[in-house]
């Protein structure tokens, strides 16, 4: 962590965000019939995985957990040079007809939402996709809005929000970089 | 015109001569050759301090391209490159077309070069008619038209039966059969020397067995018809062996080698390089190495440039598509005074090279500064440093594996016939 | 993290262990794509890529054509009995004709040898090597060390035979490039008629006197195909004698490490350098080759439209 950074969440804020989304998404769905969990890469993976036990523990059953890779669905890849990794996009069952929960970490300008959209709707037709993500740092450029918030952080664009994993891919915490 | 060539050290090894001397030219001819000569009036003077003024040179071997493939070169592009390049007198080959293989080829050759004035031209007739391996050429005529040798240059002359008959009707002739030494069917579709390098880059190689058993087939026949040969551009070790082993036997054979077997290995091939293409191909440091200690033991006579220019639309394509050859007339002097600084020969070695033996091989009256003679004179600054640049090669084509070379070592003054044709490089 | 700079994929030689790695693992990575309903990503819409096919490949055109559309790329495919080449139009004139369509990609087949380094002198655009020659065929280099890749899943220590024509094999040239940067030992076995000099110093590489030598303990054993009209008259003396010697059947198989892949460019010539026992058996990785060659395709397509002009 560097000197001009904030904590927005710890580890056991992280904890308690990620349990209350946890309860919304079960209460909004009513219960674990056809819902699915993908993150999106790499650090919306490692939330569901998060959120998919905690669902697990609340309600007793288990949610389908996958991850998806938005490198080849980006709008900007053109700019990009060279281009980027592609990362392993992991969905294992079929989105057809399920009620799919897209986590992110980040929620800023929507473009990785809409690119992760994209991505799921090559993979079949999912009744409905709703959103979950641990911090919305505002400054949205498409018509994007998340379903279950952590927090909502107001940010300057100059500000860098980022989560951190310990060495088990486990979250630790969420800053603000300046 | 009278000219004075003040200063210079003056090489001729055709009398043992090497000492700070001027020379005197009067009417084309050789004068006086001594220290602290006086000019008479209306002589102009050169100022040859610095430099080895040298019999002219000769290169024996070049393709002049005249007549039929003039967008390659002609005559006059091609004797300004000699003259630019030191060179006095060339021979060219007879692969033009038509064929040098009659005294009107011969002819036009040499009224050409003539008139031009930049070089005198002798012309190389062809061993066989049409250069097709099948009947000889009219060799007595050749001869008496100016050839001052037969040979089907770029190719062998496959037929064993052939050559041997070339052999000794040229012998009778008084004219010297020259071989292109290639085992064709060794050779195939080969592109470059079968080697690391050709492995790597994934070309068919062209293995030295071919030059060298076709080396060994025309000095056995030689020396079975105890009729003198030359050997062109010769690149490989076991060649170099064959030869020096022949002429310890007392076989009537010389040789040539050109200056990019001593300069170059396969690994100018890498990236493809069209002017790294040529045949014999270039080979790697072992034949390099071999080459020259055949220059320095004196088993190769002579160095020659086997100029082949080429359009750059036959140049400028994939490598197999690519046509053989490399100019050479206008850096072959800076590459062979490089082993001349390199300690590899000497002064003396390198003008012998260059000038007497070629024109003892071939019996022509050049390759001598003594009085009388004609006054082809070479003034070279052996300091002069240059860049090899297609703007400035005379050729007209520009296929060389040395652009971009820094060399060092030009042609101050070409002078033929007692006429300065060239002076100094920029 | 390894980046791909390069603006062309020419030779497995042009490239570090770091570059072949990444084309690797990308390759790895879109093969999902390759299992989807939909087998699209947007990735490459509104790129052109011309296929220009000197030499007749059914296989590798079609798959760079898949990897392509896998990746909503336009293609165009030009091969010499459309094309003007037999008009005599050098491949110079013909690619800028094909640049002024403002391609993308030239994907090129030609039977000269860095005939592609050629082209990418003249063009703007990028350049892969879909084979050259005797030269190089990255992108059946690349499968083939992802095929391996996914049965060891590592290249690093491998003992990998090739058996056949290595002198006239573009094949065997990109798979020793880059089987020995990733770490693996290259064993080389074929008639001496068809074994180039030297072929040893391209890297760990060792040429082995016998097929049973090369295979023994073999953990991959890959055949070369044998094509008659190459091999002429004078490499071999026929087909009969060279599949006794340097066929693989299940007998010689049992040399090499219980379970080893079996691997071939395809092509193959049933019964001569392989028996169908083997081309069938259990032990063929053949079809995972062909199937991995789109992934491994895509891969190359995707980087190099981020590569730089060099």
């Amino acid at each position: 962590m560097t000197d001009n950074a904030t904590v927005l969440l710890d580890e056991s804020g992280i904890k308690r965000a990620l349990t209350r989304i946890s309860h919304e998404i079960l209460e909004r769905n009513k219960g674990v019939q056809d819902l699915v969990l993908i993150g999106i890469r790499s650090g919306g993976a490692f939330l569901a995985e998060e959120i998919g036990r905690s669902i697990e523990v609340i309600e007793g059953g288990a949610v389908p957990v996958g991850s998806v890779d938005i490198t080849l669905y980006r709008d900007d890849i053109k700019s990009q040079v060279p281009h980027l990794p592609v990362g392993k996009t992991d969905i294992t069952f079929s989105l057809e007809g399920k009620k799919v929960v897209l986590v992110d970490d980040v929620l800023y300008t929507g473009r990785t939402i809409r690119a992760a959209m994209d991505a799921l709707m090559d993979h079949g037709r999912p009744r409905s996709i709703q959103l979950a993500v641990l911090i919305d740092r505002g400054h949205r450029e498409l018509p994007i809005r998340a379903d279950f918030v952590g927090r909502n952080v107001p940010t300057s664009t100059k500000e860098n929000v980022a989560l951190i994993f310990n060495s088990n891919n486990q979250p630790i915490e969420v800053v603000l970089e300046k | 015109m009278n000219l004075l060539i003040k200063g210079g050290r003056v090489i001729d090894p055709s009398q043992g001569l090497d000492d700070t001397l001027d020379v005197l030219v009067e009417g084309g001819m050789v004068k006086e050759i001594g220290k602290g000569l006086q000019a008479p009036a209306g002589t102009e003077t050169i100022d040859a301090s610095g430099t080895y003024v040298t019999p002219g040179l000769i290169d024996m071997h070049v393709h002049l391209r005249d007549p039929g493939l003039e967008y390659k070169e002609d005559i006059i592009s091609g004797t300004r490159a000699a003259a630019a390049g030191g060179f006095t007198s060339v021979c060219c080959m007879p692969n033009t077309k038509p064929v040098i293989d009659n005294k009107a080829v011969a002819g036009y050759i040499i009224d050409k070069a003539k008139s031009a004035g930049f070089a005198n031209v002798f012309p190389i007739g062809a061993i066989t008619y049409g250069m097709n391996g099948e009947r000889l050429a009219e060799m007595g005529e050749l001869k008496e038209s100016g050839c001052v040798a037969v040979s089907d240059d770029g190719k062998p002359v496959v037929n064993s039966e052939l050559m041997r008959r070339a052999l000794e009707y040229a012998n009778g002739m008084g004219i010297l059969v020259i071989s292109h030494a290639e085992d064709l069917a060794l050779v195939g579709e080969g592109a470059m020397n079968e080697g690391f390098t050709s492995t790597e880059l994934g070309l068919k190689g062209i293995p030295r067995v071919a030059e060298e058993i076709a080396t060994a087939r025309d000095v056995m026949l030689a020396e079975y018809s105890n009729a003198p040969i030359h050997i062109a551009h010769v690149s490989t070790k076991g060649s170099v062996r064959i030869i020096r082993e022949a002429k310890a036997r007392g076989v009537k054979v010389t040789c040539e080698t050109a200056p990019h077997y001593f300069t170059l290995t396969d690994d100018a091939v890498r990236g493809y390089n069209t002017n790294a293409k040529m045949n014999p191909p270039l080979r790697e440091a072992a034949d390099v190495a071999a080459i020259k200690e055949g220059l320095r033991d004196g088993t190769i006579d002579c160095i020659a440039t086997d100029h082949a220019p080429h359009h750059l639309d036959e140049k400028d394509v994939e490598f197999n598509v690519a046509m053989n050859g490399i100019i050479g007339l206008e850096t072959s002097l800076p590459l062979s005074l490089k082993l001349v600084a390199d300690g590899i020969i000497t002064i003396n070695q390198m003008v012998e090279k260059m000038t007497v033996n070629p024109a003892k091989i071939l019996g022509i009256c050049r390759g001598g500064l003594k009085p009388g003679a004609t006054a082809d004179i070479t003034v070279i600054d052996p300091s002069k440093l240059w860049t090899v640049t297609e703007e400035n090669l005379a050729s007209k084509s520009k296929n060389s594996p040395f652009l971009g070379w820094k060399v060092q070592g030009a042609s101050a003054y070409t002078i033929l016939e007692g006429k300065v044709v060239f002076s100094g490089r920029q | 993290m390894a980046e791909f700079k390069h603006r062309d994929i020419i030779a497995l030689r042009d490239l570090t262990k770091e570059e072949i790695e990444l084309l690797i693992s990308t390759a790895e990575n879109m093969r999902e794509i390759n299992s989807r309903a939909i087998k699209k990503v947007p990735t490459l819409r509104g790129k052109t890529i011309i296929n220009l096919f000197y030499e007749a490949s059914t296989r590798t055109r079609t798959s760079f054509e898949i990897a392509a559309k896998r990746l909503s790329a336009d293609t165009v495919n030009i091969s010499p009995s459309t094309s003007s080449s037999t008009k005599g139009e050098t491949l110079a004139d013909t690619a800028l004709n094909l640049l002024a369509m403002k391609p993308d990609i030239i994907v090129m087949r030609h039977a000269v040898s860095g005939a592609h380094y050629f082209l990418a002198k003249k063009v703007s655009c990028s350049i892969i090597n879909a084979g050259d020659g005797a030269h190089e065929h990255p992108s059946q280099g690349l499968l083939d060390m992802l095929t391996m890749k996914d049965r060891f899943g590592r290249l690093d220590g491998l003992k990998v035979a090739i058996v056949g024509d290595i002198t006239h094999s573009r094949v065997a040239r990109s798979d020793i490039q880059g089987l020995t940067k990733m770490g693996s030992h290259v064993y080389l076995a074929g008639p001496p008629t068809m074994m180039p000099p030297c072929v040893e110093r391209l890297g760990n590489v060792t040429v082995c006197s016998t097929m049973k030598e090369a295979i023994q303990d073999a953990d991959v054993v890959m055949m070369l195909r044998i094509q008659q009209e190459r091999q002429g008259k004078t490499l071999m003396p026929n087909a009969r004698e060279y599949s006794r010697y340097f066929g693989l059947n299940p007998d010689n198989l049992k040399l090499a490490k219980p379970n080893a892949m079996v691997m071939h460019p395809g092509p193959i010539n049933r019964g001569v350098e392989m028996s169908s026992y083997v081309v069938d058996g259990s032990q063929s990785h053949i079809l995972k080759q062909v199937e991995n060659g789109v992934a491994v395709r895509m891969s190359m397509l995707y980087h190099v439209c981020g590569g730089e002009l060099e």
